[in-house]
């Protein structure tokens, strides 16, 4: 775990039981055992993991909406399971199911929301900013996926708070919904918000996150920046070069056993389509290029792909994410 | 949709130093919340038709035919105590229950508690909401009842309201109890069809003396037959029932407990 310099959010040893269970004869089952993290205010803090791995229980454990059976959590200097509405107005929580009731129309609901706090932000300016004004005569249950999203969004902005909770924010959200809540995530982020996001999306981490712990089967498995997990190799802690991925096109059914060191392998996906994975080198990518130069061979396409946070995350865990 | 850049923080005070968001008093939050839920359930148009149109409804089957012949003055004096428990049974336990076990569904118990507004405001609220939509109802009826003939003695109106507020959280607390711990479509079966069988035979509008000598027994100790007894009690003769209070009373507390104990926010 890293070391907090101004942590809005310090979870240790979280462990959570559910149960007991009719499935494991009456026994509890430990869903969270053990996880730690730090979120920094100003930051945005990922919780990656495959759906399952624990990262929402988690997530509400922090919230106050599940009891922990163990560990300990500081959400601004208080813990959450005590907290009352002093430290409820100061963090904002956008749920992965909305929580909006169906039949509430968008502005009296953001209107109504506003009212529980002291200082709560300006709802024109937050439907203008979100685009709700575009669908602000529609109940909840008739919005698309991600206008509801955009609504939630809304929902936990209103009181303006110095934490915010995203679960999987990008959920059915069109590409310019999108960016749009990408660019506001962003400036939160850097007016000062300590914001902590949930997500199995790869991308939503890479493109978003300051700070990554990677959860699996209710554990951390590995932590750091984008670039520091990119970086984390187990290739490399062998003692070993990178593995890197070469992805070309060429006349199928070329014979390259032989061009390449052994333990680079090489298969060909599909008719014409070539991936070489393992420690490639410049010496190796050479030899590649003079077998082609003397075929009088010109690949069709080529690229050299590094490893992204889906590999970090097989390695890992061990298993795809989805 | 504009780009306008966020603001750096929440606000800030006199002196210009950054301010931390706080709640608004409890107060302001269980007002807000129960004007919120009051205005939902005056808007749903099946909650209306179970709150409103067939406790009328009921009223006038019951002053147009002799089932409560012989058992006072007239038959709308009979009748009005029993329709005012059933408006209390429909908003606190069918219709409450119902709206909670959906919100439940869709998150929004969960959300709420996530505000300032927090799980004991949103009780707080629903409670608001039950009280405020039953005092509509009591002024609908009565307000029917009155040009029907119903002549209620001055001094059963106080130990009246008292015991329909009583019900009113004793069903609160039972409709609770359903929502809290089953899914919303189960919710909907069992509030309604209670509503139906507590209705008719519960001792709610009908009076024990009528039911058959079995149900006799059983219904004076259910919270709808409690609660039917108390107002006939207070809004025929002016007296109070304590006996039905207590039975009243001791279903607030064992329904309220038990919802505390095993109500499932999500």
């Amino acid at each position: 775990m890293r070391s907090p310099e101004s942590p809005v959010l310090t979870i240790s040893g979280l462990i959570k039981d559910v149960g007991p269970l009719a499935s494991l004869d009456g026994k509890m089952l430990r869903v969270v055992s053990g996880v730690s993290l730090v979120a920094e205010r100003g930051q945005v803090t990922a919780l990656l993991g495959a759906n399952g791995a624990g990262k929402t229980t988690t997530i509400e454990c922090a919230q106050g909406l599940q009891k922990r059976t163990g560990g300990n959590i500081s959400l601004l200097g208080q813990d959450p399971g005590q907290a009352g509405a002093g430290l409820r107005a100061r963090v904002g929580v956008m749920l992965q199911d909305g929580g909006l009731p169906p039949s509430a129309r968008p502005i009296p609901l953001l209107r109504h929301i506003a009212g529980m706090y002291s200082r709560p932000r300006s709802v024109d300016d937050l439907v203008q900013r979100l685009g709700i004004d575009d669908f602000s005569r529609t109940s909840v249950r008739r919005l698309s996926g991600g206008q509801k999203q955009r609504l939630a969004l809304a929902a936990a902005l209103i009181g303006n708070p110095e934490v915010l909770f995203l679960d999987e924010p990008s959920a059915g959200l069109d590409p310019h919904s999108r960016q749009l809540v990408f660019d506001l995530i962003g400036e939160l982020r850097h007016a000062g918000m300590g914001i902590i996001l949930t997500t199995h999306l790869m991308d939503d981490a890479q493109r978003l996150a300051d700070y990554v712990y990677i959860i699996d089967a209710g554990r951390n498995v590995a932590e750091g920046t984008v670039p520091q997990l990119l970086q984390r190799d187990p290739v490399v802690e062998e003692g070993l070069e990178h593995v890197r991925t070469l992805v070309f096109e060429a006349p199928a059914g070329l014979h390259l056993a032989g061009v390449l060191p052994a333990n680079i392998t090489v298969t060909e996906t599909r008719a014409g389509s070539y991936v070489a994975s393992g420690p490639l080198t410049p010496a190796d990518l050479a030899s590649l290029a003079s077998w082609w130069a003397a075929h009088n061979i010109m690949p069709g396409s080529l690229s050299l792909q590094a490893r992204s946070l889906e590999d970090v995350f097989l390695d890992v865990s061990g298993k795809d994410i989805r | 949709m504009t780009n306008a850049p966020y603001p750096a923080s929440a606000g800030t005070s006199a002196a210009g130093k950054p301010t931390s968001q706080s709640p608004a008093s409890l107060a302001r939050r269980i007002l807000l919340q129960g004007r919120y839920e009051s205005l939902t359930m005056l808007r749903n148009g099946e909650q209306l038709i179970l709150a409103v149109v067939l406790p009328l409804l009921a009223l006038v089957g019951l002053t147009v035919t002799p089932f409560l012949d012989g058992l006072g003055a007239s038959r709308i004096n009979v009748a009005v105590p029993g329709i005012l428990a059933l408006c209390a049974m429909s908003t606190a336990f069918t219709g409450q229950g119902i709206a909670t076990g959906f919100d439940r569904r869709y998150g929004v118990l969960r959300f709420l508690s996530t505000t300032p507004l927090g799980r004991t405001g949103l009780i707080a609220g629903k409670v608001l909401a039950v009280l405020v939509v039953l005092c509509l109802q009591v002024m609908v009826v009565t307000l029917v009842a009155l040009p029907l003939g119903w002549q209620p003695p001055a001094s059963g109106w106080l130990p009246g309201l008292f015991l329909l507020v009583l019900g009113a959280a004793a069903f609160t607390a039972l409709g609770l109890l359903v929502a809290g711990t089953v899914r919303p479509e189960a919710t909907l079966a069992i509030t309604n069809l209670l509503w139906i069988l507590l209705g008719v035979l519960g001792g709610i509008v009908i009076p024990a003396d009528r039911l058959p000598a079995v149900a006799q027994s059983i219904v004076v100790y259910l919270p709808s037959g409690a609660l039917g007894e108390a107002l006939r009690e207070a809004f025929m003769f002016g007296t109070v029932d304590v006996g039905a209070a207590f039975i009243l009373l001791a279903w607030t507390v064992l329904a309220g407990a038990a919802a505390i104990r095993w109500f499932k926010w999500n």
